[in-house]
């Protein structure tokens, strides 16, 4: 029996939720999100022949994106339309002032996060996982996606944003302090 | 000896680079002291974790 493989559209439907998921969280703009996935596919389907077979399509797609949502980032840097990444006035200097006194100790400390994993499998909970992360102060919202959803390192995030190393632990510190504190505000700490 | 702002601050960087022995002796000094620091490092982990798990999804 002759087997043909046809291409599977809910397959491809599915993957194209996820590349805009991932891409509306790192962008926030719905028409660019959609530009480069649509970017992506076109990429893709040129490129078919070098999809090896050996990661999962999604890998695979989602490398692609991943380019192309850093060229556009360079490109918006490039033309000033982001701010850059150590611009000094930002109101996120707010955040690691209201999380500590004058003395460095916490003004709320945290308190303990009860099954985190069970959140996990809750819908509700990953609506505002993503919220969290929309909300973040754009800068260090720039460098933590680099860091935990592109798995960048931090020296490939300098010179991405072209940023010194300390100024890059500051970002990822000061988004991780904003992120926390926005799961504990509207999820963690409610229930 | 460590402030929460300052164990925080290396919590976060652990996450990023190596963090060198004194650094790492310092913080767990902290850490036995300090409840919030505690949790805000098991924190830091589940948010790791969430945005590992959300790609997943």
């Amino acid at each position: 029996m002759i087997q043909v493989e046809l291409p599977d559209i809910n397959n491809l439907q599915e993957q194209r939720n996820y590349l805009l998921r991932y891409a509306m969280l790192q962008l926030r703009d719905p028409h660019l999100a959609e530009d480069v996935v649509q970017e992506t596919f076109l990429v893709a389907v040129e490129n078919r022949d070098k999809f090896s077979g050996q990661s999962t399509l999604r890998t695979w797609l989602t490398g692609i994106l991943k380019h192309k949502i850093l060229d556009l980032r360079r490109k918006q840097r490039r033309e000033s339309v982001l701010p850059n990444a150590d611009d000094r006035q930002d109101p996120l200097e707010n955040i690691s002032i209201e999380s500590f006194d004058d003395t460095g100790h916490w003004i709320s400390p945290p308190q303990t996060w009860s099954n985190p994993s069970l959140s996990f499998e809750n819908q509700k909970f990953w609506e505002v996982f993503e919220q969290c992360n929309q909300r973040m102060p754009l800068n260090c919202a720039q460098a933590f996606m680099m860091r935990e959803f592109m798995d960048l390192s931090t020296a490939e995030i300098c010179k991405e944003l072209a940023i010194s190393t300390t100024n890059c632990w500051v970002l990822l510190h000061r988004a991780r302090l904003a992120l926390r504190e926005c799961l504990d505000l509207q999820w963690f700490g409610r229930k | 000896m460590l402030n929460c702002k300052q164990a925080s601050e290396l919590l976060s960087q652990a996450l990023d680079r190596n963090i060198t022995l004194r650094e790492k002796f310092s913080l767990r000094l902290h850490l036995l002291i300090c409840g919030g620091c505690n949790n805000f490092s098991k924190q830091i982990q589940v948010m790791r974790e969430a945005c590992r798990s959300y790609l997943e999804k």
